[in-house]
C-alpha cells in the first residue's frame, strides 16, 4: 500500500510546517556544536534530513495524543511542541532541563505535551505508547498514541510482540518506523532480508504503508488516514517513512559506511527545501520572508542555549530523588 | 475468622481492589477466561469483564510494557507472567523501562504498576520453572519487591501493591498456594518494606521468606523443645529491606542465620549480612551465617531437588553450628 493522495496543506499549516522542520534543523546543528564543546556529554543522535517525519507527524495529532520515541527524538520532542529552553537545558544537565537533568539528550520527556519518553533501548518504546492506547481505549478518550522508531528497531523481539498484540487488542495506535537506511553503521539491506519494511504489517493484519518520508505533506496526511482509523476503532497501523540521516549515527561519526554519492542524492531532496520550493512557487512565501524565518529561529536558539547554560546544575541533596514516589 | 487459601487470597485481594478503583485493569497470559494456570484468579474476569481483564499473546515484553505505557497514563494495572522464570524475558521492560520511568523523566511520571509471578521450587518443575526473583530484583532501585508467606500477608501485600504509585513486583510462591491461613474480612492493605517478627526467642535469629520461612518455623518448634529459643523473622520484602527490624533482633539475640531458596552468590542473604556487618558487628557472638541453595542449580529428580533446596535438617544444622561458635 502508498499513498496515492496526498492532502496539501494550507498556507498556515505550510507555514508551521516549516518553522517546525527549521527549527529541528538549526536546533539539532547547535546541539552538535555543544557536544563538540563538551557542553553535551555522553552522546547525541542527530535526525538532520529527517525533519519531515517527526514534523509531519506532530502536525496530525491532536491535544491529548501521546508519543514515544528514541534517541534519536530531539526532532520528535521539539515537533510536539517542548520549548528549546528546556531541551537545551536538559542536553547540558541543568535543574530546569525537561527532566531536570535525570535524562539528557536520549531522555526527552514532558508530560504535558504527551510526549511519554524518549528511549535509549532499541524498541521498548512500543509497548509503551500500546499502554498509552490501552489508557486512551478504556477510557473512551478518543486519542491515539504514535511510536517512532529505526528500521533497525524492526529486528528486534518487542517490535513483533507489539504489532500482534495491539493488532489483537486493535489498540489506538500508529507505528512509524523512520527507515533512514542504516542501523547504527549496518545498511539495513544487510541485516534485514526485505526492502519494504511495512511488508511486515501483512503478519500482524494491520494496514502497512510506505510514505515519502522527506514530503512533510506525504507524512501529514499518511499520519492523518492512519489516526482516524486509530479513532474509529479500527486498530493500529504501521507507517514507514523512507528517509536519511545525512549525519553519523551519532557523536563524531562521519559515516564513512554510506555508498559514494547516496548522501548527495538524498541533499537533492532535502524535507526543508523540498517543502520551502513548493510554497514559493505557490507564492505563499518568498526567499526573503523565509530568511527573517530562519534568523528569528535561529535567534531563539542560541537564546536558550545562552539561557540554559547560565542556568544551575541540580543540587547535589538531589540525587535520589525521583527513584520512588515519596507518597 | 474465616480461612482461606494462599491462592485465594490472591484473587480476593485483586477482585477487591478492582471494586473500588475502576482504573485497575489486569492482564496476563491465560489469566482471564482460563482464570489463570494456577488458577489463580477464577471470576475476575467473569466479574469485571472483557474491557479491564485481558488474556494477552505469549509476549512478555509487550506486557510489562503495555502496563507500564497504562500506568503513567491513569491506569492502575496489575501485569502477570506467569512463572517468575518468565521474568528475564521481560528484564529490559522491568529493569530498563518499569524502574527507571519515574527517575529518568525527572519525576514527571508516577508508575502504579503491579507486576505478579509464580515462584520457588519443590513441585518437580525442572530448572526453569523452579526459581526464586526476589534477589535477581533487588539490585534495581525504583522497584519494590514483595514475597509474602502467609494467606493474610498476600492478601494485605497484594492490596498495597496495587494501591502503591511505585511499581511493585509480588512474587507468589507456588509452593504456598494451598496453604490456609485467617484473612479477617477487614483485613486492611499491609506496609511494604516492614519485615515480621513472627516467633520470638532470644537465642538466634533466623531471617527467612516464603517457603523457607515455614521451614524454619518448624525448626524453631523442635527445638523449643530443648529449650532453644529462635526469634523468626519474616523478611516479606527485599526492596525496601527492612533493616531496622533485623538489627533489633539482632542487638537482642547476637546470632544471625538467613535462609534463602536460591543460590548463594548475590542472594538477599548478603546484603543483610553486609548491612549487618557494617551497623551490628560489635554485637554479634557468632559469624553470620546463610543456608542457601549452594551454587547449583534446581534438578527435576525429587532426590535432587530436595537435596538442593534448603530443608528443616540443613537449617537445623546450621542452627546448632552456630550456637556451638563463641
Ligand atoms: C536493545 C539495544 N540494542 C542495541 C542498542 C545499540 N544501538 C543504539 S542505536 C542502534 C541502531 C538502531 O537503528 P535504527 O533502529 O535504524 O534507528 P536509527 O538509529 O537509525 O534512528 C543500536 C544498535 C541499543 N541501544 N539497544
Ligand atoms: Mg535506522
Amino acid at each position: 500500500m502508498t499513498t496515492d493522495s496526498i492532502a496539501r496543506l494550507d498556507r498556515d499549516a505550510r507555514l508551521k510546517a516549516l518553522n517546525t522542520m527549521t527549527t529541528i534543523r538549526l536546533a539539532e546543528e547547535e546541539i552538535q556544536n555543544l557536544f563538540m564543546a563538551n557542553l553535551v556529554r555522553g552522546t547525541t543522535h542527530l535526525a538532520i534530513g529527517q525533519e519531515a517525519c517527526s514534523a509531519g507527524v506532530a502536525q496530525a495529532l491532536r491535544p491529548g495524543d501521546s508519543m514515544t520515541c528514541t534517541y534519536r527524538g530531539h526532532g520528535h520532542a521539539l515537533a510536539l511542541g517542548m520549548t528549546l529552553r528546556a531541551m537545551m537545558a536538559e542536553m547540558m544537565g541543568k535543574a530546569s532541563g525537561a527532566c531536570k537533568g535525570r535524562g539528557g539528550s536520549m531522555h526527552m520527556t514532558d508530560q504535558s505535551i504527551g510526549l511519554l519518553g524518549a528511549n535509549a533501548i532499541v524498541g521498548a518504546q512500543l509497548p509503551i505508547a500500546m499502554g498509552a492506547a490501552l489508557t486512551a481505549q478504556i477510557k473512551g478518550s478518543g486519542a491515539i498514541a504514535v511510536v517512532f522508531f529505526g528500521d533497525g528497531a524492526t529486528n528486534i523481539g518487542v517490535f513483533h510482540e507489539s504489532l500482534n498484540m495491539a493488532s489483537v487488542w486493535k489498540l489506538p495506535v500508529l507505528f512509524i518506523c523512520e527507515n533512514n537506511l542504516y542501523g547504527e553503521y549496518s545498511p539495513v539491506r544487510a541485516t534485514t532480508p526485505i526492502d519494504d519494511l511495512a511488508e511486515r504489517a501483512a503478519a500482524y493484519g494491520m494496514p502497512g504503508v510506505i510514505v515519502d518520508g522527506q514530503d512533510i505533506e506525504a507524512v501529514y496526511s499518511a499520519t492523518l488516514a492512519a489516526a482516524e482509523r486509530a479513532r474509529a476503532g479500527d486498530g493500529p497501523s504501521l507507517l514507514e517513512l523512507k528517509t536519511y540521516r545525512y549525519r553519523g549515527h551519532s557523536r563524531a561519526d562521519t559515516g564513512p559506511y554510506r555508498a559514494p554519492g547516496e548522501l548527495d542524492e538524498w541533499l537533492k531532496r532535502d524535507p526543508i527545501d523540498l517543502l520551502l520550493g513548493r510554497m514559493i512557487a505557490a507564492g505563499e512565501i518568498d526567499q526573503a520572508e523565509y530568511d527573517e524565518m530562519r534568523g528569528a529561529i535561529e535567534k531563539a536558539v542560541v537564546e536558550a542555549i545562552e539561557w540554559a547554560q547560565a542556568e544551575p546544575f541540580p543540587e547535589l541533596e538531589a540525587a535520589d530523588d525521583y527513584v520512588y514516589y515519596p507518597g | 475468622m474465616p480461612e482461606i487459601t494462599y491462592r485465594d487470597a490472591v484473587q480476593k485481594a485483586i477482585a477487591d481492589e478492582m471494586r473500588l478503583d475502576d482504573s485497575i485493569v489486569f492482564f496476563g497470559e491465560d489469566v482471564a477466561k482460563a482464570g489463570g494456570v494456577f488458577k489463580v484468579t477464577p471470576g475476575i474476569y467473569e466479574e469485571f469483564g472483557a474491557e479491564r481483564v485481558r488474556d494477552t499473546p505469549i509476549s512478555e515484553q509487550a506486557i510489562i510494557g503495555t502496563a507500564l505505557g497504562a500506568a503513567i497514563t491513569g491506569l492502575r494495572p496489575i501485569a502477570e507472567l506467569m512463572f517468575a522464570d518468565f521474568i528475564p524475558v521481560a528484564m529490559d521492560q522491568i529493569v530498563n523501562q518499569v524502574a527507571k520511568y519515574r527517575f529518568m523523566s525527572g519525576g514527571q511520571f508516577t508508575v502504579p504498576l503491579t507486576i505478579r509471578a509464580a515462584q520457588g521450587g519443590g513441585g518437580g518443575f525442572g530448572t526453569q520453572h523452579s526459581q526464586c526473583a526476589e534477589s535477581w530484583l533487588m539490585n534495581f532501585p525504583g522497584l519494590k519487591v514483595v514475597a509474602p508467606a502467609t494467606p493474610l500477608d498476600m492478601y494485605s501485600l497484594l492490596r498495597a501493591a496495587i494501591r502503591d504509585d511505585n511499581p511493585v513486583v509480588v512474587l507468589e510462591h507456588k509452593y504456598l498456594y494451598t496453604l490456609k491461613g485467617e484473612v479477617p474480612a477487614d483485613a486492611s492493605p499491609g506496609s511494604i518494606g516492614e519485615a515480621k517478627v513472627v516467633r520470638e526467642g532470644a537465642d538466634l535469629t533466623v531471617v527467612a521468606l516464603q517457603l523457607m520461612l515455614h521451614r524454619a518455623l518448624e525448626v524453631a518448634d523442635k527445638l523449643a523443645d530443648e529449650g532453644i529459643n529462635l526469634e523468626v523473622i519474616d523478611l516479606r520484602a527485599v526492596a525496601p529491606l527492612d533493616s531496622e527490624t533485623i538489627l533489633r533482633s539482632v542487638m537482642k539475640t547476637n546470632r544471625l542465620l538467613m535462609v534463602e531458596e536460591s543460590p548463594r552468590q548475590g542472594g538477599w542473604g548478603a546484603s543483610v549480612a553486609s548491612m549487618i556487618a557494617d551497623r551490628g558487628i560489635y554485637h554479634l557472638d557468632a559469624p553470620i551465617k546463610r543456608v542457601n541453595m549452594e551454587n547449583s542449580l534446581i534438578a527435576y529428580s525429587p532426590v535432587l531437588e530436595d537435596e538442593i533446596i534448603p530443608n528443616a535438617g540443613k537449617i537445623e544444622k546450621a542452627v546448632r553450628d552456630l550456637l556451638a561458635e563463641d
